[in-house]
């Protein structure tokens, strides 16, 4: 069996304005393959972040809104119910969903929105030059965070997902990673179901992907992606949540 | 043989095609690129299979494998 490899139709033909090795890119594709696959391009309405990924809707051939930071899942709520045939979901990073945007997500989380969200998790505060996030693991070196995240000082990495997968509200929530081709098939077949969990009403759906941050980790892209296998999904594990 | 093109343009270098590939058949070029960067290479052309794990992985999209 032969395929053909190509830019999918709801990826614009344009240069990305990421580092060289940033997941985001990865995920971008996958994202808009998954709504390409399932028909729902003219149907669907992204909502962008605050955070790296803040122009992503000059990447994607989509509707797209953009929230006050943290606040993307609050916007999506007053999208989806006042055009609940639309399929919306957002895009949000660490900072984004698990820091400032922590009570959003929780009561979105909880009031059961039929939303789909896609959780990028590089445990680092990429855009404002790689401060110590909620998501930063223990003894990780960044910014604010010289020596290392230090439990005393600055608690323990957030587990958002484990967090959400207690909550009645919620019908799927799953951790994949874009480490390597295995866990981006697996990706992909996690985004699409939850957007087909959208498509059949079926309640809130999560997908947090872990993703490579080289720049800020201070590591080449592949070492980057072999930390996340080595380190980071030994602490946030890999797999379906609920 | 699978026809793989890579656009020299668009990659940033970050070689995370030549680490996936099973067939060890990208790696990157001697020279640079106009923007100062080297941009991964197939070796061998007639040695791909075609398997899309390049295309899979680059965060640019500007790997295309045809048939």
């Amino acid at each position: 069996m032969t395929k053909n490899y190509k830019r999918t139709e709801s990826l614009y033909d344009v240069a990305t304005h990421y580092c060289a090795g940033c997941g985001h890119g990865i995920l971008h594709r996958i994202v808009a393959e998954a709504i390409d696959e399932l028909g729902v391009r003219e149907k669907t309405i992204a909502i962008a972040p605050v955070g790296c990924a803040v122009i992503a809707y000059d990447y994607w051939r989509l509707d797209c809104a953009e929230a006050a930071h943290g606040r993307a899942l609050a916007v999506a709520t007053a999208i989806k119910r006042v055009q609940p045939d639309k399929v919306v979901f957002t895009y949000q990073g660490d900072g984004d969903l698990a820091a400032i945007g922590t009570a959003e997500t929780i009561h979105a989380a909880n009031r059961g929105e039929n939303l789909t969200v896609i959780f990028v998790n590089n445990a680092v505060y990429g855009m404002t030059g790689g401060q110590m996030a909620p998501t930063t693991l223990l003894s990780q070196k960044t910014a604010t965070t010289p020596l290392g995240r230090d439990a005393k000082l600055a608690g323990y990495p957030l587990k958002i997902s484990e967090m959400l997968a207690l909550l009645d509200g919620v019908y799927s929530v799953e951790r994949t990673s874009v480490s390597n081709p295995k866990e981006v098939f697996n990706t992909k077949r996690a985004i699409k179901q939850a957007f087909e969990n959208q498509i059949q009403n079926k309640g809130f759906s999560m997908v947090e992907v872990l993703s490579m941050c080289p720049t800020y980790w201070d590591k080449t892209p592949v070492d980057a992606a072999k930390w996340i296998e080595d380190h980071m999904s030994q602490y946030f594990k890999l797999g379906k949540l609920k | 043989m699978s026809k793989i093109k890579i656009n020299k343009i668009r990659c940033k270098g970050c070689s995370l095609c030549v680490v996936c590939c099973p067939k060890k058949n990208l790696k990157l070029e001697d020279k640079l690129n106009e923007a100062g960067i080297f941009t991964a290479v197939v070796v061998d052309e007639n040695n791909c299979t075609g398997c899309g794990f390049c295309f899979i992985m680059c965060p640019d999209t500007c790997i295309e494998i045809e048939g």
